[in-house]
This record gives structure tokens, sequence and C-alpha cells, in this order.
């Protein structure tokens, strides 16, 4: 399934966080969107799933513009999409696998040893098969992360979206969900965005990386091109300089 | 002054069309996906079974000290066997249900308030509403349908605790005869007095449940925002039912004289 945003705008009160951004993700394809934090990475992802309404433009499933859709219509498109939130945000009153497999029970159209099972499943291809019975509270980050990502693949959506999912995590703990992210992609053969302002997430994920800046796509390319840019505002993002023309800064 | 005032009349009617739009919504998630049994009962146990021990101990209390005042005046005009009478009337029409929303809205109001706010800002609405299931359908209708189904049970138990408490009062404590306390108490409560507080109940469940769900959807980001939800969800129920509840006793006087 493909993605397009058209002069995607959205402000928050007189914060104009989107200002007229125009994307495309083709079926199967992998972006990164990168960008500083706060310049509105996270806000772009939520109108790609129809959490966010924008103020103008159209955002593009398979050529299906979810924009003006009624919540009740996006219900329906959002079935496509999973999502790996930047918390996790696990239902803390549920299991970890009743957070899994709270779709099936919900819906019941699988029988309970089916739905048990695609739990299992799901559980394994994130590694986590012992922690079954436990709750959210009793998950460290990197567990949470990988439950939130057997939660967002257990019913086999067409495109993945990844909000900042190495955020917060220790190196190697980030690197085995970056490991973990590259396997499950492989896989299911889905069309993924990933957010992230982790350079080395972002190497790794994108096919393609967007930077995103003063609300629009400031610069795209393969991951090759956008590491070796000599656009000084890249450059200075690639290699983690801080910027002290407090005119740049955004937070 | 005048834009001030211009201002916050503005955002009270803004917030007032705001809940408007959500009682909508609410009522067609209602009629058009009734809520699973499962969820249903789940609430209606966190509502109803678990708000017994504060509903009951507040309308015994509330008969017995009604009872005892209530001796104290008529007994000076020697009518002292129409004392249970008053309680009866009193507790059936007026204090039974709006005692027991107010409490009901103290313990589950804020509940609601707190629970719905703290899955705001930790992204699991989102989260709900990525997994395909509208959060109004999943939280609001068994809330609001739970509260609409416990709070008359819950004033029935109080209204009816509350005159057995005040008739304990009366005949053990203040030595009222029993027989006529008995006669009185039958002869001036009518049909119209139970059904009038039964009404009440099922509109002051709407109020509380629908206040505590509205402030928990829409609060603030934080720890902050939750806590001034639930405060807010405690105090704008509170003194809707009780506003409410003066209109109601006009309106039902009328309908079901």
């Amino acid at each position: 399934m493909s993605i397009e945003t058209r002069e995607l705008r959205k402000a928050f009160g007189p914060l104009q966080v989107l200002a007229g951004v125009n994307l495309r993700v083709e079926t199967g394809e992998s972006v990164v969107i990168i960008g500083r934090s706060g310049c509105g990475k996270s806000i772009l992802l939520k109108h790609l799933i129809g959490l966010l309404r924008p103020d103008s433009g159209a955002v593009l499933i398979d050529d299906e513009n979810i924009a003006g859709m009624r919540e009740r219509q996006l219900l329906q498109v959002r079935r496509k999409f999973g999502l790996l939130f930047q918390s996790s945000a696990l239902f803390d009153s549920l299991t970890v696998a009743e957070n899994i497999g709270f779709v099936f029970e919900r819906e019941g159209k699988l029988t309970p040893a089916k739905a048990a099972k695609r739990v299992d499943e799901a559980l394994d291809m994130v590694e986590l098969s012992g922690a079954r019975d436990k709750w959210p509270a009793e998950l460290s980050g990197g567990m949470r992360k990988r439950v939130g990502l057997a939660r967002a693949i257990v019913y086999r959506p067409q495109i993945l979206l990844y909000d900042e999912p190495t955020t917060g995590l220790d190196p190697v703990v980030a690197d085995s969900i970056d490991h973990l992210i590259q396997r499950i992609n492989k896989q299911l053969n889905v069309t993924t965005v990933v957010v992230t302002h982790d350079m080395r997430s972002a190497r790794r994920h994108g096919q393609r990386i967007l930077m995103l800046h003063d609300g629009r796509i400031y610069a795209a390319g393969t991951p090759d091109s956008i590491f070796n840019s000599a656009d000084p505002l890249v450059r200075r993002f690639v290699d983690g300089v801080a910027d002290l023309n407090p005119r740049n800064h955004i937070l | 002054m005048r834009s001030l005032v211009e201002r916050w009349f503005g955002g009270w009617l803004q917030g007032l069309g705001r809940f408007g739009l959500f009682g909508k919504e609410v009522l067609c998630s209602v009629l058009l996906h009734w809520p699973r049994w499962r969820d249903l009962v789940a609430q209606i146990h966190m509502i109803g079974v678990k708000s017994q021990s504060v509903v009951l101990i507040t309308g015994a209390f509330t008969g017995m000290v009604l009872c005892a005042q209530t001796y104290f005046q008529f007994h000076k005009v020697k009518m002292d066997s129409a004392t249970l009478a008053v309680v009866s009337v009193a507790m059936c029409s007026e204090l039974g249900p709006v005692l027991t929303a107010l409490m009901v809205a103290g313990r589950m109001g804020a509940a609601m308030a707190a629970e719905l706010g703290t899955m705001r800002v930790t992204e699991q609405i989102d989260a709900l509403r990525t997994l395909a299931t509208h959060p109004i359908d999943y939280l609001v209708g068994p809330r609001l349908l739970a509260t609409l189904l416990a709070l008359p049970l819950l004033t029935a138990e109080s209204i009816a605790l509350g005159i057995g408490a005040g008739y304990a009062v009366a005949v053990g404590l203040l030595k009222i005869d029993p027989a006529f306390s008995w006669f009185h108490m039958l002869k001036y409560t009518s049909h119209t007095d139970l059904l009038t507080g039964i009404l009440k109940a099922v509109i002051f469940g709407g109020i509380l449940a629908m206040i505590g769900c509205y402030k928990g959807l829409n609060c603030r980001e934080g720890a902050e925002g939750v806590g001034r939800a639930t405060t807010e969800a405690v105090v704008y129920a509170s003194i809707t039912i009780l506003i409410s509840n003066f209109f109601l006793t006009l309106l039902l006087a009328n309908l079901l004289a």
C-alpha cells in the first residue's frame, strides 16, 4: 500500500508544525523521517494513520484521501496499519497476551484457540515467548517496545509505522530493536515509515531518508546521499553538531 | 472587562457545544454499537457493587439524623408519630437520590475521569483507535449504561436502609409508638415519591457518567491535567446534580401529580 501527503498543514494555536508537507512512500518501500526534536515528525506520523486531522491538505492511502473521513470510516482504514508508539502505549489493565490479542478478543472472529496461537506467533517473532502473562508494569523499556511491536503486527497489517522505536533505550537494547524491526519488515514485506532522530537507526531502516525541517520536507534521498550531503543543515544533524544560531532553534 | 466577559462566555458556550457533540456521539454509540455484556457487567461491578458500602452508610446515617432532628421539632407540637413519615418522604424523593448520586460522583465520577485521563495522556486512547476500536464504544458506552442501571438500584438500597435506620432510631431510641409511626409513614408516602427518586437517580447517573468520561477524554497533558480533570469531574457533576435536582423536583411533581 502506498502513502502520500499533499500540502499537509497543521498548526496548534500560533505554532505552525506542518507547513505543506509533500511526500510519497511506495508500496513495500521503507522510508525514514528524521528531524530535530519537536519538528513535527510524530505529528506527521499521526496524520498518516488519521489520529490527527490536518488543517488543510490531503493524506492518500492507496490514492484514497483519508483527511476528511469520519472517525468510524477511519477505523476501517486503520485495520491496514500497525503503529508502534514512542511510549509503547500498552493497555496497563491488560496482560501482555491480552494486549496483543486485543483486536481478536474485541472482534471475536477467531476462536480463542486460534487467537491464542496468533498471539504466541507474534510473541515468538519479537522473542518474548515467556512474557505472555506479565503485566506491562513488570516489563523493561525494551520489552514494552517488543510487546508494542507484537501488538502492531499481530493482525498482519500492510503498513507499519514506527514512532521513535529506539528512543529511551540503552544502545544494546536499541540495537536489538533495530534488528528486530529489520527482520519483521523483511518477513512481513510491508510498507514502512520510521520516525527517528537516531541516525544509526535511520541508516539501517531507510531505503529513503526524508528530513523534516520548518514544517516541510527539507531534504530527501538515499541513506548514502543524506549521510554524504554537503548541505549545512543536514550535515549538522547527521554529525550531531549543535546549531548556535537561536533563529534555527525549534524548541 | 467586556472582552473578558465575552471571552469567558464564548469559552463556556464552546465547552457546552463540545459536550453536546460528545453527548450525541455517545447516544449514537449506545444505540448503534451496544457494548458487550462482558464490559457492561465489569462496569456494573465497579460502579454498583463496589459503591454499596459508601452508599449504604450514607443512607443509614442520613435517615437516622433526619429522624432525630425531625423528632426534636415535632415533639414540641406533639406530632411524634409523624416523624417517620417525614423521613420516608424526604429519603424517597430527595435525600436518597441526591446523596447517593453525590457519593457515587465522588467515587466513580472521579475514577472515570482519572482512568480515562491517564489513558489519554499515555496514548492508550490513540492505541485503541489504531486497533480499530472507537474509544466511545469501548470506554464510555459501558460506563454510561452501567451507571444508568446501578444508580437507581443503589438509590433504592439507600432509601430502604435510611428508612429502616430512621425507624430503628424512632422506635428504639426516641420511643415513638411503632404502630402509629408505621401507619403514618405508609399514609403519607406515595408511590410517586419513590418513582420521583428512582427517575432522578437515572438522570443523575447519566449526568455523572457523562461528565466523568468527558472530563477524562478531554483532559490536558501531564499529571496536572489528569488531576484537574478529576477535580473538575467531581465538582461539575456535583453542582449539576444539585441544580438539576431543583428543576427535576418541580418537573416531576407536575408530571407525576
